[in-house]
Parts: structure tokens; sequence; C-alpha cells
């Protein structure tokens, strides 16, 4: 039998307060949030106020990403490894808009600087985020699948390399130094506290957003698209049309992510949207569940708590953290994958 | 052709020497057949002589390589799936294919919602959709099991399923591919009495089959395809007194 949803069983355990041991037995749903959300409490008190505020900054931006290709993945069954194209052109135009810094003459000659504040900067990376989303969507509506995959995985390659190789405009190697910060008056939030609360605001408008979209009659088409796009189409939906337009709102919300980290940051370089930052994206997707949006915030928690608690682990050297982050994550998505398919709570098997 | 437009009113669903090849396997070929629009029509024929090709050829599934397809008048060259509801047709499939990873009460309501495309960003699922899909899946006996995932339902409820998503999309023209098969006594009688209760709603039902007991039941009409060719067509005991009829699928 099925579990009542989650806020009908909040209210039954508020009227009941026994009900809270039977709907626990055995719920791992539920033990897989407490235990998560304890952690980083946990951790949080332990490493004080400024880690606190860090951690939150960085996760507003990993729940940012994970969420919005949550639509792709999860809703619509697109599986895309190329999101990090659109994180790294979003992170790109709020850089290449917002920097001044007078750059040292390269062979390519100097970047243009257009001293553009921050907030103005962002609403042009989610534009042109969404633009380059349209463009590859109409090709990548073609395939579907296996293939799907692998047009994607070329879509990151491709990105990478533009990042890398375009120095007129991004610097290839060097990457762009003095991204401004945001700003609204002469207010500049400058601390980490004021970059978390833009952080946690962004979110919440990205979350809005894929609440609105997926509660409606629009998301529940997109799911059937994803079960069977054909027979979708043999009752009046141009599954085309709905993919594409997904994929451009995810983008566009991916570009936003991009914005804020690379404001955040201050420096980005195109190593921070190599593929493998996208196969961490679609881990962290798979192990908060797929098609559920709380199951992307507390996956994307789940994984800031791993990569940045891990640097307090006191038997591991710093050298190893890095490295280390990576096969706790492989080693949990193996285990995950045999024993709960379907993520920590998600209902969806990919 | 000489038939008067009276006569052409009679039949809401025609093709005109329409074709599919499969490499060079012709599925169908050169098929010209007309459905009453009163009464219930069934297609019968051995494996392979194109019942489901042609039902995928009707509802776009499949596209059409030569020939046209005459809709309550409309002469189409080519059929969109995305269409056919346009066309006031809908089908099942062979292959049960359910939305298997959401509800069951989902698998109906995405059905009635709004094709409208910016309007679904903005539409939630209210009452009167809520109401509909109710009634549907309590036709078809499956209301207790709502919150389901299609997946896990037994074969027999899948099929029921299908048929009332079919139903829950408000059409003149159902396509069903074998709604009959593999069904227990008990969900055989009950596909038997919502088939009846579309009938008398005035729709065009178009079945595929290959019991004879159920075709001579609840069929008024007949189409007998072999080898992707017009056999026989006609009143269901006309044609089955046929000679060859009698011979080649009733044995005896």
């Amino acid at each position: 039998m099925m579990r009542p949803p989650g806020w009908q069983r909040i209210t039954t355990v508020l009227r009941n307060p026994r009900e809270a041991l039977t709907l626990s037995r055995g719920n791992i749903e539920l033990w897989a949030n407490l235990l998560i959300i304890l952690c980083a409490l946990v951790f949080m008190v332990l490493k004080g106020a400024t880690f606190a505020v860090t951690l939150g900054t960085v996760f507003g931006i990993w729940a940012m990403l994970s969420i919005s290709l949550n639509l792709v993945v999860g809703y619509t069954g697109l599986l895309s490894v190329g999101h990090i194209g659109f994180f790294g052109l979003g992170a790109y135009t709020v850089a290449i808009l917002t920097s001044t810094t007078a750059y040292e003459n390269l062979r390519t000659g100097e970047i243009p600087t257009f001293g553009w504040p921050f907030f103005a900067a962002l609403p042009v990376a989610v534009l042109v985020a969404g633009l380059v989303a349209l463009l590859v969507g109409i090709a990548f509506n073609r395939f579907r699948d296996d293939i799907y995959v692998l047009v994607s995985f070329g879509f990151a390659i491709i990105s990478f390399n533009v990042f890398l190789n375009f120095r007129a405009l991004t610097r290839g190697a060097f990457g762009i130094h003095d991204v401004a910060r945001p700003q609204i008056g002469n207010w500049v939030f400058d601390t980490e506290l004021e970059l978390m609360l833009v952080s946690l605001v962004l979110l919440a408008i990205v979350v809005g957003i894929s609440w609105f979209i997926v509660s409606s009659s629009f998301g529940r088409v997109l799911k059937a698209i994803r079960e069977d796009e054909q027979v979708a189409e043999v009752f009046g939906y141009r599954a085309t049309h709905y993919k594409l337009a997904v994929w451009v709102i995810s983008a566009m919300m991916t570009g936003l992510a991009g914005g804020m980290f690379s404001s955040w940051t201050t420096f980005i370089d195109p190593n921070s949207f190599i593929l493998l930052e996208s196969i961490l994206l679609v881990s962290i997707v798979i192990l908060g569940g797929l098609a559920t949006i709380w199951g992307s915030l507390l996956g994307a928690l789940a994984f800031v708590l791993l990569e940045e608690g891990m640097r307090f682990l006191p038997f591991l050297p710093q050298e190893y953290v890095g490295q280390a982050r990576q096969v706790v994550l492989g080693v949990l998505l193996v285990v995950l994958m045999m024993f709960r398919p379907q993520g920590l709570v998600g209902r969806f098997k990919l | 052709m000489s038939e008067s437009p009276g006569q052409r009113d009679n039949y809401i669903l025609e093709t005109l020497d329409i074709s599919k090849h499969f490499g060079g396997v012709s599925a169908v070929d050169g098929l010209s057949i007309s459905i009453p629009r009163r009464g219930v029509t069934s297609i019968v024929g051995p494996n392979g002589s194109g019942k489901s090709t042609l039902i995928n050829l009707l509802s776009g599934t499949l596209p059409l390589d030569e020939g046209i397809v005459v809709i309550d008048g409309k002469r189409l060259r080519t059929i969109h799936a995305y269409e056919t509801p346009d066309h006031s047709i809908t089908r099942t499939f062979q292959e049960v294919r359910l939305f298997d990873q959401i509800s069951v009460l989902d698998n109906i309501l995405v059905v009635l919602t709004t094709r409208k495309f910016w309007a679904a960003v903005f539409e939630r699922t209210n009452r009167q959709y809520r109401a509909r899909a109710q009634e549907i899946l309590e036709q078809v006996g499956m209301w207790e099991k709502r919150d389901a995932l299609a997946m896990d339902l037994s074969y027999g409820q899948r099929k029921l399923l299908e048929i009332g998503r079919a139903m829950a999309l408000n059409v003149n023209i159902y396509l069903l591919d074998e709604p009959f098969a593999g069904l227990f006594p008990q969900m055989l009688e009950r596909v038997k009495v919502l088939l009846k209760g579309m009938r008398e709603q005035g729709r065009t039902i178009i079945f595929v089959s290959h019991n004879m007991e159920i075709v001579r039941e609840m069929a008024d009409h007949l189409i007998v395809l072999d080898g992707g060719k017009l056999l026989l067509a006609g009143e269901v005991e006309d044609v089955l007194n046929q000679p060859e009829v009698i011979s080649a699928y009733l044995g005896t």
C-alpha cells in the first residue's frame, strides 16, 4: 500500500503523535531525510557559523543545478550529461559582462570589458543559456535514450573546448578574475552571509518555478512523455514541443546557477566546467531521487556535506580529500543502485 | 466512383489504396476498406495479415507509404499521431502501453487536461477533471487502485485501464487492437459491457480479434484481411457464411 504524501504525513503526526512511530518503521525515505539533515546540523554546530554559511551558499548552487537537471532527467526522461555546458555559459556570461580588470595583453589580444553590475548581467546569462539551449535542443530532439546521453556528452565536451579556446572572450586557461559581486544601489553583497542570502533566494526562485511546472498539467504531460512518447502523441501532445520547452527552461535555470557561481568564486576558468562535474551532477540527481524536487534538495545537501565534510576527517591527509570524495560518491551510487534504484526519496526508476 | 453522397455519409472512415511496406514485405498492400458509421466493426485475419499495421496507419503511429485515408469526409495523405484526437480517433495497443511509472489516476487525467501548450503550465487538476476521471475509473472498476502505479497492475487490469484511457478521450472512432486477448471471463464481460455502452452512445468501434465467438457476439460488420489485402467485408453473418472464410478461419 502507498504511504500518504509528505504533507499529509506531517498533519497525521501532529494530530496523533503516536502515528509517528508506525510511520517511521521501515520508512527508508524518512530516515534518509532525518539522517542527512541531522548531519548538516551537527556539522554546522561543530564547525561554526562561517562554515555553515559557506555550506549554505554552495548548497544553493548545487541544489539549483540538480533541480533544473531533474526537470529534464527525472520528469521528462532525457538523460543529459551536458548541463555543465549551460552552467559554464551562465558563469562566463556574468564573468565577461561584469569583470573590469585590465588584463595583460595575451597573444590573442585584450578581452573586452563591460563593467556591468551583477544583477544586469544575470538575466543576460539566463537568456544566453536559454538561447543556446533552444538551438541545441532543436538538434537534440531527434534523439532519445542512449543516443541522447551520447549527444549531450558531446555538448559538454564542445562547450568545455569553447571555454578553453575562445581566448578572445574567455581568456582560455588563464580564466577571468574579479567577477562582480551582487549589488543593489550601494549595498554590495560582499560577505559570505550576504552571498548565501542571494544564493538561497535564487534557489527559492528555481524551486518555485520548478514546482509550478511539475505540479501543473504540463508536468503530467512531461511524465507521460517520459513513459511513452509515442502514446503521448496519440493522445494529442506534440512531444517534441514539450521536450524542447522543458529543456530550455532547465538550461536557463542552470545558467542562473552558473552566474551565481561565478560571482561567488569571483574567478572562473574552464576547469570548473569539465565533464566530470556534469557526471557528479547527474549522480546527485539520481542519489536524491528522480522526478522529485525535495529529493534534489536532499541530494545536493548530502553531496555538499560530503564534499565539505570530508575535509575534516582526521585520518585523511588533505591531499587525498578531493579523490576520496569521488570514491565515496561512486561507492554510494553503486550501493544505492543495488538496493534503492529510485534514489533516496524518489518513486521513479531510470 | 458511382456512390451517391448519401451513401458516402454512411461511412465514417475509408481507406483508398493504402499501402505500407517494411523492407520488401508489404504489410498492407493497396487496401481499400470502408467502415460504417453505425455499429461495431471487427477486423479479423491470420497473423501477419496486416490488422495491427492497419490500426497503426489509421492512428498515425506509422506513416502511410501510399494512399489516402478519408476520415469523416476529410481526405488525408498523412496522419500525424498528435492530430488523431482532432480527427476524433483514438486507439489501444496490442501490447498494452500505459504510462507505467505514473499513477492509475494520472494515466486518465493526462488524457483529460488541456492540449494548449502554455495554458497547461498554469492549469491545475480541478474538480471537474477529477470527477470525470473518477467516473471513468469506476466504469472500468479501477477507482480503488487509483494511487497504484500503472506498472504494478495485473495484465487484465492494465488492459482495462488502457480501454478506460481511450474512453477518457471523447472521440467518435475507437481503434481497439485485440481488446479481448488474454482476459479472464470476468474481465472479458466487463470489456464487453464497456464496448456495448460505447456503441449505444453512437460511437464507432473498430476492434481486432481472433476469437470468432466474440466477433459474432459483439460485431455488426466484419472485415477479413489476408496478406495485407481485403479478402471479404460485410455484415458479420453474411461474411462468416462465406465458404472461403469457413475453410480458412473456422477450420471445418
